[in-house]
This record gives C-alpha cells, sequence and structure tokens, in this order.
C-alpha cells in the first residue's frame, strides 16, 4: 500500500489491520508518535491525515491508502509551535506533546483560548496542568 | 496491540454495491467505518470477529443533503461534519450539539453517524437526538432498501433488526416542530461516555428520550403522554421512574442515574416552557 508521510510517497508491505501508529513507529522507524492509552482516550498518538487531527491507534492503515499522512517528524525541528512550546515550558515529560502540537496546528490562526480548550480536550496531560500548554499554543499562533 | 493483526482480514470495496455483493457472499463480516468503537475492541483482543468490510471509502455514503422536506444523513458522515453542516445546524441543531460532546475531535474526525446507531450502545450519544427526531433508519443489501422508523429499530441490549447483509446507508429524518433540548452528563465534556443523555423536543406533544438509563436508547412515552396531558412534574418523574431501567456500572450507579434523569426531566420542562417556545 501507498501514502504520503511527511511529504514523501511510502509504499509498505503491512497487514491492512494493522494500527497506523504502529506502521509509524515500527515500520517507518518514526518514534514521535506515542502510545498512551490505545484506545483512543489521551490523544498521545495524535496524527494528521489529510490535515485533520486523528488518533493513530484508532486508524487501520488500510484507510490511510493515498492520504497524507503528517506526523511529528513531518514539522522539521524548528516549527513555531515546537519553539512556543519551548519557551513556554509546555512539555514535562514530553509523552502528549507530539499530539499536543499536532492537534494544535489545526486550529488555524489566532484561536480564542475556548477554542483551544475544546480543541485540546481529546489531548491529555497528566504533567503541566495545560495552562503553559495554552500560552504556548497562544504564542506561536 | 493485543491481535494478531495479520490474522484479521480486510475485504476493500470498490462501492456500495461491491460491498453488499460482499456482505451477501463472503460474509459473515463486521463492516468497518470510522472505527474508533470497533478498533478499541480489535486493539484489546476482546472481539471475535476476524473479516472485515472496509466502508470507509465509500465517499456517496458522506453526503447530507435535504430531500423535499427531509433531511437525509449518509451513513458515513463524520461528527465533524455533523457540526460544519449549515443543514443539521438548522434543522436538528441538537444533532450537532450532541456530535460536539463525542470524544474529543480526533474522535469526531473519524467516528461516524451510521457507526454510531449500527454500534447500537446504550450510551450512544446521537441516538436519543434520533429517537426524538423520530428518523428512519436506510438499511440497503444487494437487492432491497428497507426503511425502518427508529423506535423499531433496536431489538435488546446491542441488538437491532439490521441483517447480516445489509448495511446502513443514511438516516432520514423529517422536520421537528417545537424547541430542542440535549443534555448529556458524565464524568468530563469531553472523551466520557454518558452517565445519562437526555434529547427532547417541546412540541404540540412532547417527545422525550434518554440514554444509558436501559438496555437500549428509549422513547418515555408515559412521561410524555402524561406531560402533554397537562400533568404536574411530580406526576411526570413518577411515571419517568417507571418507564426507565438503570444499573449500576464503571460508569455511574442506578440511584444516581434516576436521580439525574429526574432532574434532567424538569429542567428541560423549565428551560423549554417560556412564551418564546
Amino acid at each position: 500500500m501507498r501514502f504520503t508521510l511527511n511529504a514523501r510517497e511510502v509504499e509498505l508491505n503491512v497487514a491492512p489491520l494493522a494500527r497506523l501508529l504502529d506502521v509509524l513507529r515500527e515500520d517507518c522507524g518514526l518514534t514521535g508518535t506515542k502510545e498512551g492509552c490505545g484506545e483512543g482516550e489521551c490523544g498521545a498518538c495524535t496524527v494528521l491525515v489529510d490535515g485533520e487531527a486523528v488518533c493513530a491507534c484508532l486508524v487501520p492503515v488500510a484507510q490511510v491508502e493515498g492520504a497524507e499522512v503528517v506526523t511529528i517528524e513531518g514539522l522539521g525541528d524548528d516549527h513555531p509551535l515546537q519553539r512556543a512550546f519551548m519557551d513556554e515550558v509546555g512539555a514535562q515529560c514530553g509523552i502528549c506533546t507530539p499530539g499536543m502540537i499536532l492537534t494544535a496546528i489545526t486550529l488555524g490562526p489566532r484561536p480564542s483560548l475556548a477554542k483551544i480548550r475544546r480543541g485540546l480536550a481529546g489531548n491529555l496531560c497528566r504533567c503541566t496542568g495545560y495552562e503553559a500548554i495554552y500560552r504556548a499554543i497562544h504564542r506561536a499562533s | 496491540m493485543r491481535t494478531a493483526v495479520s490474522r484479521l482480514e480486510l475485504l476493500q470495496p470498490r462501492s456500495l454495491q461491491h460491498a453488499l455483493r460482499m456482505l451477501r457472499d463472503e460474509g459473515p463480516l463486521t463492516p468497518l467505518a470510522g472505527a474508533t468503537d470497533l478498533y478499541v475492541a480489535v486493539n484489546f483482543g476482546t472481539l471475535d470477529s476476524t473479516r472485515f468490510l472496509n466502508l470507509w471509502g465509500l465517499e456517496p455514503l458522506r453526503r447530507i443533503t435535504l430531500c423535499g422536506d427531509t433531511l437525509r444523513i449518509g451513513a458515513l458522515a463524520t461528527y465533524t461534519s455533523l457540526i460544519r453542516s449549515r443543514l443539521v445546524r438548522q434543522r436538528l441543531p441538537i444533532l450537532a450539539r450532541a456530535a460536539l460532546e463525542v470524544g474529543g475531535v480526533q474522535i469526531q474526525n473519524r467516528g461516524t453517524l451510521g457507526g454510531n446507531v449500527a454500534n447500537a450502545s446504550p450510551a450512544g450519544d446521537t441516538l436519543p437526538v434520533l429517537a426524538v427526531a423520530e428518523a428512519v433508519v436506510v438499511l440497503r443489501s444487494v437487492d432491497r432498501e428497507r426503511r425502518v422508523p427508529f423506535a423499531e429499530f433496536y431489538t435488546g441490549y446491542r441488538q437491532t433488526v439490521r441483517r447480516p447483509d445489509e448495511l446502513i446507508v443514511g438516516l432520514e429524518i423529517p422536520p421537528v416542530e417545537g424547541r430542542q433540548w440535549f443534555r448529556k452528563v458524565g464524568t468530563r465534556a469531553a472523551q466520557a461516555i454518558s452517565k445519562v443523555v437526555i434529547a427532547a423536543v417541546r412540541g404540540s406533544s412532547p417527545r422525550i428520550a434518554l440514554g444509558s438509563v436501559a438496555p437500549t436508547v428509549i422513547r418515555l412515552s408515559q412521561v410524555e403522554h402524561a406531560l402533554g396531558a397537562g400533568a404536574g412534574m411530580d406526576e411526570a418523574v413518577h411515571r419517568l421512574d417507571q418507564d426507565i431501567q438503570p444499573i449500576d456500572d464503571l460508569r455511574s450507579t442506578a440511584d444516581y442515574r434516576r436521580d439525574v434523569a429526574g432532574n434532567l426531566l424538569q429542567r428541560f420542562w423549565a428551560e423549554t416552557g417560556g412564551l418564546s417556545s
């Protein structure tokens, strides 16, 4: 099967019902996407599929055939959101951070605090208390 | 992942008709759309099915249209598309409201209305809305299409009248007259599955449906009759107690659900009772 991964075409021979999460980490070697709960509750494994945030633990890889997938690695190392998360200390253990940043990208320019809160409701952080995360997103937008 | 995925089979239809032929000729197959619930069970190795039918690519089933006076929502319309749809917001705003309270954005981007209906959970967030809207479930097999009133679709806990060779292709929603009202009570606004969920319409005769208080979503027919006939709230709450059969489970208790259901009923009636309704 084929899809676009971080702007590059990839062709893989994988089981169609393998989780996108496992394919990204184990077959593509991109371990920036983290596994938290494995049941769509925590958002740690959030990636973008055709520009929409999804939980990679709940997507059978066959469903991204022909789609554009973006993981945290696809942002490079100097995306404004990455820099803002560092500047505002929007991460502690860091497991939720890739998913937080990818979900934040979908919020569009200058989101209100209410929009940030609602948009990130599916991304759980157990360290920061969220305030620094909200500040980082506000600062980067 | 606790399931050996190499043993699972996924059939990939090119069209709806192709999917229906696969269901008839190559079944039994478990239809798979946004996978937001089904895949949790696959991940945890608690699902018996090993053969699946991938519906995700069937684009014609995503449409939301107005046909005469009837709102038609394709089974693959996601919660996000319901939230964004002007037609849904104009005609059945409580459906958009319910969709907003499903999971988080990631789940709303993948989960589908047809999936919520097919999954047949008593806690499905959109189901009380479809019950009070008196929606029609459109089922299709290779050689026929049939329309089942929502009130007749569920036959028991996680049981529906859908046959193994049929797919839910959409929901048809007639015009709804009266003031619409929806509340979901759960542990948290996002991600949590409901303890009690209610949808109601204050029209010439009230319609009220509750989720998470019985084996299936239920219409409160006794309460509706009583309130429609001018009964007071004490009488209505008494009848509510007879209409519901809540249980203790990992999310809540039967007693709490009874209390909350009664409170929600009172709040619906109070908030929709003004002259503006």
